[in-house]
């Protein structure tokens, strides 16, 4: 008897370890978010979003630049990698044994795989270096290379879904396949699709590794994409590691921002996908 | 006459449209494989200067020193496996125990789907930030810890690193975890149980066994995405370029030496020493990646 | 009399290094019902899908032969045209679920690019729908999208989807395969009404369903093209042994 309620017990400590484990993960959790929200609540304020960062010392500092900056980033990447995407989604849920797709299946598993700062480089040197200086367009082009797999990925999920019948109603009609495919089984996927673009601009949007030697930062507002920009991440690594307590505090409310961006992004994509 | 009456305007801009979109499609898709061929020639090229300036030493040498030009990558490949694995051993305990306890111990209900949101919030949250919260809260609590315990109080080091590492990997770490857990065949779990055996004695003598190749091979990948992490890393390790010689010590990892030197490096042969570097980072988390996933992938189809 | 609407010429399909379809010829007829019959596995899906080239969508799939519509070899044209001429009806009923009941009805038009008039639009939804019989159901809810219909309606939605490009010939796949019985009656009303306008040609495994509402019958079996004849002199006097074995064996 004694061995069994020994195994019982042995059963029940086991558990305990493993939910206090759980619990102790989340303590870290709770504090970042805490200090975020904390410190970053009381920088935030309507000039703070809206105006342009000042020297340290000076009053009314603001992140305005930074969030027009991701803003621009964000976009450029898009442009670039959701048509881009969708096509060799595709391409890959239409010819999933043509060669060309085996090859593309390796490539992304290899692409998703490069850490943010090789793509930095490599955008560096196919852009920065041959326009003769920092960008906006190599930052975009550099989160686009990364958001790229996650948009093909979703796109071909999504399309393997939709039943062959909807394909074969509109082929059926004498529609011809290029706009099948742009007109029915596209638009069919596009809650599917949409989300994974989502979590692709919510993957990239907090990057700065790709962007320290591309779109580099800038103190001034630029809408020019051939000039470098600032943006909330690198903003956030730029003030963090700087001496001034004013600048840290603009770091927080930075943080904030940014976080408040990422969560509301992760609920639509939450409520696209389980409409 | 036939021919040419069925060739109606309307018949030719479709052909040419269906050819148009089909081959869009396929452009696309070879540009992908172009891209990423491009990047691994592109790094090799830009590579090879280091290769002919520092050879061998470059990996058997002791010291980065751009001023002098030594150049050799030991300090940061040092520096790069004392906290990846140091993380690592840190976090394998947290994410083994969520991936069981949400895998095997806690049917899916409100309290799994409340984890999972947690560790997707805690996935979500950027590296910058990670590090942000590291350099305020973390280096201060380490410092104290070192003055305490009689070191030179840095506060920041290859332990710090570590500590914030074995954070940002857990989600992922937990969520293959609990991928491969879920793979067991849950006739032996219930054959298990059927024979009187606690759920841990289930774990111990039969989850755990069943999916030892599975979860070795995530700790494989969770290794590879830890060496490629850059920002909090670099916030907190302390750039030094020595080879460390203790976990309290400051140091870089291949990655932050990158983050921290690139931009500014100006000499070409310096630049070229950096991209030797990325292309060890880029060679090592693909060759990871690769043979882990292929390890998972024919252990999950048997 | 008979118009040569549809000729059908040594028509063989295979698919990998299967044989599907062996050698078949046959005529179709001007504003009559034929019904393709046999076993399942006997390729008359295959068969009535290389009527408007739908086969091609099927992976290595090869044929040889030739379809005449209206003289003109279908495999030479534009499989596009090939099909606006040729209307189908699957088996499963496929209403566009994104789209409004009135816009499936002209999605045809819609999706080819084809611009129409809001009157013509207009007429076009309501006399398709009322060949389909679907009018008088859903006049009050065309801008609803088509979901919350019955299975048999959005059937009949379908076939005046594909009315609605006022095709010359009708493929319907086993129309009814999918449906409850009072659904099937339906259908098989408006198909008999249908032939007024439209030649029909409809693959059914349902031999009642034939010898109720075709007027020539064709029986497959394995591939081959066993009968083809009237449908009064196949079902009583049967040529082949095949054939009566297959009539008399489903049929009790």
């Amino acid at each position: 008897m004694s061995s069994v309620s020994k195994r019982l017990a042995t059963d029940l400590l086991f558990k305990g370890v493993l939910g206090l484990a759980t619990v102790i993960l989340f303590i870290p959790l709770i504090m970042i978010l805490y200090y975020i929200i904390v410190n970053g609540a009381g920088a935030i304020s309507w000039a703070f979003l809206t105006s342009l960062p000042k020297p340290p010392g000076e009053i009314g500092s603001g992140i305005g630049n930074a969030i027009v900056g991701s803003a621009i980033l964000i976009c450029i990447a898009c442009i670039i990698s959701v048509p881009i995407g969708v096509g060799v989604g595709v391409f890959l849920s239409e010819k999933p044994t043509h060669t060309i797709a085996k090859m593309v299946r390796i490539c992304l598993e290899i692409l998703q795989g490069i850490p943010s700062i090789v793509i930095g480089i490599i955008s560096y040197l196919w852009v920065v270096l041959p326009m003769g200086g920092f960008s906006a367009l190599s930052g975009g082009i550099a989160l686009s290379l990364m958001m790229l797999p996650l948009v093909i990925r979703s796109t071909e999920e999504t399309l393997k879904l939709i039943p062959q019948s909807l394909k074969e109603a509109s082929l059926g009609l004498g529609v011809p396949y290029y706009r099948t495919m742009t007109k029915i089984i596209i638009p069919a996927g596009r809650p599917g699709i949409s989300t994974g673009i989502i979590l692709g601009i919510s993957r990239v949007a907090g990057e700065t590794a790709p962007l320290l030697f591309t779109a580099f930062g800038n103190p001034f507002l630029t809408f020019n994409i051939m000039k470098p920009v600032n943006s909330l991440p690198s903003l956030i690594y730029n003030y963090a590691t700087s001496p001034y307590s004013d600048w840290q505090q603009a770091a927080w409310g930075a943080s904030l921002v940014l976080i408040l961006f990422l969560f509301t992004l992760s609920l639509i994509a939450r409520t696209i996908s389980t409409r | 006459m036939r021919k040419t009456s069925q060739l109606s305007p309307e018949d030719r801009n479709i052909r040419i449209y269906e050819t148009l979109f089909s081959w869009i499609l396929k452009f696309f898709s070879v540009l992908v494989v172009a891209t990423l061929v491009g990047i691994l020639a592109t790094i090799l090229i830009q590579a090879l200067p280091s290769f002919r300036d520092a050879g061998i030493n470059f990996y058997t040498g002791k010291s980065w020193d751009p001023v002098f030009k030594h150049f050799s990558a030991t300090p940061f490949v040092v520096g790069t496996l004392a906290t990846t694995v140091l993380a690592l051993l840190i976090s394998i305990p947290f994410s083994l125990s969520i991936a069981l306890f949400s895998g095997f111990y806690l049917h899916p209900g409100r309290i799994t789907s409340t984890i999972r949101l947690l560790i997707d919030l805690l996935a979500g949250i950027p590296s910058v930030i990670y590090g942000f919260w590291g350099l305020s809260i973390v280096v201060p609590a380490v410092r104290q810890f070192e003055l305490f315990s009689g070191r030179v109080p840095y506060g920041v080091g290859i332990f710090t690193a570590a500590l914030i590492l074995s954070i940002m990997i857990v989600p992922y770490a937990a969520s293959i975890g609990r991928d491969v857990i879920a793979l067991v065949p849950s006739d032996l779990k219930e054959a298990g149980l059927a024979l009187g055996a606690t759920p841990y004695e289930v774990v111990r003598w039969i989850v755990m066994p069943y999916s030892k190749a599975g979860l070795l091979s995530g700790i494989l990948l969770s290794f590879g995405r830890a060496i490629g992490e850059t920002m909090a890393v670099t916030m907190v390790i302390g750039n030094a370029n020595k080879i460390p010689g203790s976990i309290f010590d400051p140091a870089n990892t291949i990655s932050s030496i990158i983050a921290n030197e690139f931009a500014e490096a100006t000499d070409p042969i310096y630049v070229s020493h950096l991209i030797h570097m990325g292309l060890i980072l880029f060679i090592s988390t693909t060759a990871i990646g690769l043979f882990g996933r292929r390890v998972i992938k024919k252990w999950s189809s048997h | 009399m008979n118009k040569q609407i549809l000729e059908i010429s040594n028509l063989s399909v295979s698919i990998g290094n299967d044989t599907i379809i062996d050698n078949i010829s046959m005529d179709f007829h001007w504003k009559k019902i034929t019904t393709i019959l046999g076993p399942s596995g006997c390729g008359k899906t295959t068969l009535i899908r290389c009527i408007n080239r739908m086969h091609e969508l099927i992976p290595h799939a090869r044929v040889s032969g030739s379809i005449l519509l209206f003289k003109k070899n279908i495999y030479e044209m534009n499989p596009i045209l090939v099909r606006r001429e040729i209307g189908m009806v699957f088996q499963r009923p496929n209403p566009f679920p994104t789209m409004s009941i009135y816009d499936n009805v002209i999605a045809g038009y819609k999706l080819n690019g084809i611009k129409l008039g809001s009157a013509e639009k207009d007429n076009i939804v309501e006399t398709s729908l009322c060949r389909a019989g679907l009018w008088s159901e859903v006049k009050d809810a065309l801008h609803r999208r088509g979901a919350f219909l019955s299975g048999g309606q959005q059937q009949r939605l379908c076939i005046a989807r594909a009315l609605a490009m006022k095709p010359r010939i009708l493929l319907l796949d086993e129309p009814t395969s999918a449906l409850d019985p009072k659904s099937t009656g339906h259908i098989e009303d408006l198909v008999s009404e249908l032939k007024e306008s439209v030649t029909i040609i409809m693959v059914t495994h349902n031999i009642r369903q034939a010898s109720r509402i075709s007027d020539f019958t064709a029986f497959l079996s394995k591939g081959e093209l066993v009968e083809y004849g009237s449908t009064e002199k196949l079902f009583t006097v049967p040529e082949d042994k095949r054939t009566e074995e297959y009539l008399s064996r489903s049929a009790g």
